[in-house]
Parts: structure tokens; sequence; C-alpha cells
């Protein structure tokens, strides 16, 4: 069975590389400033005893205060998981950094959230509604849409 | 001669989508209203008095008992159609058992599942490119008005606003068993259909 990594101790290996990127951290997730995402997400991919090659979903919750991106992690080579979290507190212009250049499976599933929740993604090469039209109003798993 | 891969399509994606985005809208604005069911041979008996021949009889008899269903299953009901389809409840008992992938080799459309807004258009296409004569059976409780999604704000409320429907079966899904029945009900329509009224 994959081993879910203990994400206190990642995180703590995160802080000496990236120190200040890490906002908290318990230990089932680690929660992560949204600029220095891309950076730790890179990190993630390449360090020889982490490896997280494959990104296994992307989703998004709204908080009401703020927005949380889910990001769920896992290493195919050393079999173990990891929970990644962002947080973005302007509602009316989210914005976080698309990780399509590390995972490309991330496509697809950063559509699906820029539709429905109606967060935008820096340096997504195609972000346009997925599963609604072009022209449809508002973003339906927004809370306060009704 | 190069590709511009800028160029790779003749429409670029961004019309495209506005393209389909307004097809949607417009759909979507045009069917409010429900299509009134097809059932003015309900109360047909005397006019068809006069009319009744034995060429009608040995063509619905050949329509009715080769319905070809188009391969049009958007939701979960296509499970139990399949179920339908194969050899435990076996429709080629009733000569149906080609499913056909083309719209123009197929008589019948049985609406197995939930239909979204954004696939609306494909279905009413799908409809169209049907020839004459043709029928829909909406089957279960999606395609008869939307069921637990009616008040989504991505599903249509009934295939009846896209397009005109012949026999409802209700169920969530319905059994095959219930889906044969309005098989049956529908075999029984066309064989007192006429060819010089529709109906």
């Amino acid at each position: 069975m994959t081993l879910a990594l203990a994400a206190k101790e990642v995180a703590a290996k995160l802080e000496t590389r990236f120190p200040g990127s890490i906002v908290e951290s318990n230990n089932n997730d680690i929660v992560v400033k949204s600029q220095s995402l891309f950076g730790l997400a890179s990190f993630l991919k390449t360090a020889p005893d982490l490896e997280f090659n494959y990104l296994a979903a992307i989703t998004a919750v709204d908080y009401y205060n703020y927005f949380e991106l889910v990001y769920q992690l896992t290493s195919l080579k050393h079999n173990h998981s990891l929970v990644l979290k962002t947080r973005c507190n302007d509602r009316d212009n989210a914005v976080v950094p698309s990780l399509v250049k590390l995972w490309r499976g991330a496509d697809y599933q950063e559509r699906e959230i820029y539709d429905l929740l109606g967060i935008s993604f820096t340096g997504h090469p195609n972000l346009k509604r997925i599963f609604l039209w072009s022209g449809f109003e508002g973003h339906p798993l927004r809370k306060n849409y009704l | 001669m190069e590709i511009d891969i800028t160029h790779k399509f003749i429409y670029p994606d961004a019309e495209l989508d506005k393209a389909e985005g307004e097809a949607i809208e417009t759909l979507k604005a045009n069917c409010q209203q429900t299509i009134p069911d097809a059932d003015s041979w309900l109360d047909e008996e005397i006019q068809r008095n006069v009319m009744l021949t034995s060429l009608d009889s040995v063509i619905n008899w050949a329509r009715s008992s080769s319905l070809w269903p188009v391969i049009c299953f958007p939701a979960c009901c296509a499970f139990e159609l399949i179920a339908m389809q194969a050899s435990r409840f076996d429709i080629s008992r009733f000569g149906m058992e080609i499913l056909r992938a083309s719209p123009r080799q197929a008589d019948l459309m049985i609406t197995a599942g939930t239909l979204t807004w954004k696939m609306a258009p494909q279905v009413k296409r799908i409809y169209e490119q049907m020839a004459e004569p043709k029928w829909v059976i909406a089957m279960g409780a999606c395609g008869i008005s939307g069921g637990i999604f009616r008040s989504s704000y991505n599903v249509v409320p009934g295939y009846n606003h896209i397009v005109p429907v012949d026999v409802y079966v209700p169920g969530c899904p319905p059994r095959p068993e219930a889906l044969l029945y309005g098989i049956k009900m529908l075999q029984d329509k066309i064989a007192k259909g006429s060819l010089v009224t529709k109906g």
C-alpha cells in the first residue's frame, strides 16, 4: 500500500530549503503560500528521496473566506504520497500558479476548477471553460452561486 | 508546405468556443417550452375507420417489428439499456437487436440518461439526422423531467424540451422489463398508425 508521508517531516525539510514558504502543516498535509507553490512543487517532483512524479488529483474547496486548493501527490518510484495545499484569499481575483509545466495531468483539472470555482491559473496553456460553455454566467461551485 | 501551428484549424479555438456557447444559449432560450407529445393517435379511432387499409397493417407490422435504436446514451440508464439489449432480456426477440452507430440507419431514440445543456445540441442533431419515420422513448426520471437534477444549472429538464417524445418509461433507472414494456407500448402505437394521417 502507498505510504502517506508524515507531512510535518516533509514540511520541516521544505522549510530549510524554502524559508518562509510554509503557512502551516500537520500530520496529514502541508499548506504553502501560493507565491512559492511552483518552486516548491518542482522541488517535490525532482528531489531524489521524494520524487513525486505523479499528480493524482487537484481539487478546490470554497471556505467562504478563502479558496483552498488541494494537490494529491504520489511517487510511483518510492510508493509514497503527500497532500499539498494552498490558499487564495481574494475571491474576486483568485489566482494561483499553474502546475501544468510539471505534471501534464493538471491541465484538465485546472480547467475544471477555473470553470466551476473561477480560480485563474497563471501559466496555464489553454485556460477556458471545460464543462460549461463559453458565455455561461458565474461559477456554480462557489458557495454564493445560486 | 509548412503548417503554421497557430492556424492549425480553419477557425481559431476562441471563435469556435464562442460559436458553441452562443448555439447552446440559443437552444436553451428556444427550448423553455416542452414539445407536445406525439399522442394525437390516441383519439383518432373514429377518423381512422375510413382510412384503414391492409397496406397500413403490413407497413406498420414491418415498422414495429424492426425498430433499430440509435446509439445515444448520455448517462447511467444506458446500463439498464445494455442489459435489456444483451442475452438475458434480449430485445432481438422484437426484431431490434441492432443498435445503429449511425442515426441515418436508426428509427428509435432511447434517451437513456441525464442530458446536460452542453450535450443537448448534439442530441438534437442526432435526432434530426434520423430518417422519418422516427420515434423517441424517454427513459428514466432524468429523461422524463430532469429527475433529481431538474433544478441544476446545466441539466435539461426533460427530453421533451429538445425532441418530441412518444413513450415515457419511469424509474431510476427503469428495470429492463419496464423498458421492454415501454417498447411494446411503442409497437402498439406504431401498429395503430396510418400512412395517411401522421400521429
